[in-house]
């Protein structure tokens, strides 16, 4: 990683944090000691690409699973000066993002936004942006279970020593697994993942389609588990590499159709069911990029009035339920 | 290697839970292609012997070497952990009583052979298949259940599993807690067979642990008879067998059921 990057990480929101937004709360919600504890460890995951780092982590507002420990990650890194984009499922405005983008709004008092390029933070569950990231940006992800072994090994200890002894047959099991059963590799999401040939890493439950973006990313990756307690992270331009065999290489996700509304080729994307009688379109599941394109004038075939969309999604031939 | 160098040389070796000594002072020494069997009741300190010399337990006392194959005779607690398992899983194998601490019971037969594969680095995954089918054939399993779990098996299956398991390597030496415990006599007999004549066709060395003297008697070369941690008597298996000489043996040896 860059040196400015470092540096970031270790001193932003020191300089911010005697000012309050929310009466009675500080600067990001956790206190400062909680917030230089975090950066510490985050400091270790980023000296040891992909190793889980143990870290004392908080009650947050909000249930397990619900993201606390990307929003612990995001209020330790983040000052007065950060532009805050949150994205759950590659979108901006279902309740995961628009919740955890007005807690900090209210909490830190920074610019929250909608475009990939404006943030410095993007706080993420399940997706990596289609736009490309800088160097200047950070990509914090939500993490539900950072141990990649542990649906084969139930044993912490036994998997602490699977990680520290670079023991991964056993990954490679759960492959060989699917492939037995369903012919191909049948993981679709947290696709295991070697980082920097050293450890085993679960890129948390992004699709397999965005392995690849991970690979050489030019932003810094920072992973948060809350309930779990563990922070790991991938520094800028770091090898990544997805699990495979050579007889049945890696291979991301594809459809036959492009996205419905913008008639994008090459994102990831979501089926959305139209009516009980078959009826279908796959739209890009990140919501910026695809209004983006929209803007830009792209168009998909569903593209233009509600009712023209259904028609054409439904066909002719059906009766029209007002739409 | 020198021919007349053992395989395995185990030298005062002891241990004890706190106060309680599991086995102590037990000296042998295990030629290529020998098996060796333990025998003695319940609670005599076998299994403990067992953990000891397969590098999965301490011995408070005492010292195990093995020869390894790029360094020869090691003591296998001065190796690293790593190295340690890595013994384990290549040049070792270790058949559990319960195949339930052997196997993963949820992962497919084929997967469960596998495994030991592509801990060392196998990475083609036709290969490991039909190596895996192969070894399948070999402990007479039905290869229309390579994808089955072995939670889905019978006992005796399991069992076969789990030797396949651990021979896929081409293991050297194979520890053996009670292969046949829990079997009936009839799944019993076919393992034993099967065993024997793994043992012959690969040159085995084993180390067998039972309290049945049938199956001591058709595996073992050699047996060790122990008693209260402490080892009684050694000696091949038809003389410890036909002309017992210690107390605890000649009891040990009237003790069988005559059908």
């Amino acid at each position: 990683m860059t040196g400015t990057q470092t540096a970031a990480v270790a001193e932003t929101a020191a300089p911010a944090a005697a000012e309050t937004t929310e009466d009675g709360y500080n600067f990001a919600y956790l206190d400062e000691q909680t917030k230089r504890m975090i950066r510490r460890c985050i400091l270790k995951a980023v000296a040891v690409p992909g190793y889980q780092v143990p870290f004392g982590g908080r009650e947050m507002p909000l249930p397990y699973g619900w993201g606390t420990g990307g929003m612990q990650v995001t209020a330790s890194i983040i000052g007065a000066n950060d532009t805050l984009k949150v994205i759950d499922q590659g979108a901006d405005d279902t309740t995961n993002a628009v919740n955890i983008r007005r807690f900090f709004a209210r909490t830190a008092d920074v610019e929250t936004t909608e475009t990939t390029g404006e943030a410095s933070i993007i706080q993420t569950r399940h997706r990596v942006p289609e736009d490309p990231m800088t160097e200047d940006q950070i990509l914090v992800l939500q993490v539900p279970q950072p141990e990649p072994l542990r649906s084969l090994e139930p044993r912490e200890i036994e998997c602490r020593k699977m990680h520290a002894y670079k023991e991964y047959g056993l990954m490679q099991v759960s492959l060989y697994e699917d492939i037995a059963r369903f012919g191909e590799i049948a993981t679709s999401y947290s696709y295991p993942v070697m980082v920097n040939d050293r450890y085993l890493m679960s890129p948390t439950p992004i699709p397999k389609f965005d392995n690849p973006k991970l690979d050489s990313y030019p932003a810094l990756q920072l992973y948060g588990a809350g309930r779990e307690k563990r922070i790991y992270a991938i520094p800028p331009y770091t090898k990544v590499k997805s699990l495979d065999f050579d007889d049945h290489p890696f291979q991301v996700q594809q459809w036959e159709e492009n996205c419905a509304l913008c008639g994008a080729e090459d994102t990831f994307l979501d089926e959305v069911i139209l009516d009980d009688r078959g009826g279908k379109m796959y739209v890009c599941s990140d919501s910026h990029y695809c209004a983006r394109r929209r803007a830009e004038g792209h168009s998909g075939k569903l593209s233009g009035s509600a009712a023209a969309a259904y028609a054409a999604a439904v066909g002719a031939d059906q009766p029209e339920k007002g739409a | 290697m020198n021919a007349m160098s053992p395989l395995l040389r185990v030298h005062n070796l002891s241990h004890a839970f706190g106060s309680l000594l599991a086995c102590s002072d037990v000296s042998f020494e295990l030629h290529s292609g020998e098996v060796l069997g333990v025998v003695g009741e319940s609670g005599s300190g076998k299994t403990t012997l067992l953990n000891c010399l397969s590098a999965r337990l301490v011995p408070t006392n005492g010292i195990v070497e093995y020869d390894l194959r790029d360094r020869g005779l090691t003591d296998i607690y001065s190796l690293s952990e790593p190295e340690r398992r890595f013994l384990l899983r290549t040049d070792w194998g270790v058949v559990m009583q319960n195949p339930r601490d052997g196997l993963r019971m949820s992962i497919s037969a084929g997967g469960n052979v596998g495994e030991r594969l592509m801990a060392v680095g196998a990475r083609h995954y036709g290969e490991i298949r039909g190596t895996a089918e192969e070894w399948l054939e070999k402990v007479e399993m039905d290869l229309g259940r390579i994808d089955d779990a072995p939670k889905h098996f019978s006992g005796g299956m399991q069992q076969r599993l789990q030797i396949a398991r651990n021979l896929v390597t081409k293991p050297r030496l194979v520890f053996m807690d009670e292969p046949t415990g829990g079997l009936d006599v009839s799944v019993q007999a076919r393992l034993l067979d099967l065993l024997r004549g793994l043992v012959r066709e690969l040159k085995l060395s084993a180390i067998i642990v039972t309290h049945d003297l049938a199956v001591a008697r058709l595996l073992a070369d050699r047996l060790m008879v122990m008693k209260d941690g402490k080892v009684v008597e050694t000696g091949l298996t038809d003389q410890v067998l036909d002309d017992p000489h210690h107390p605890y043996t000649q009891l040990l040896v009237s003790s069988v059921l005559q059908v």
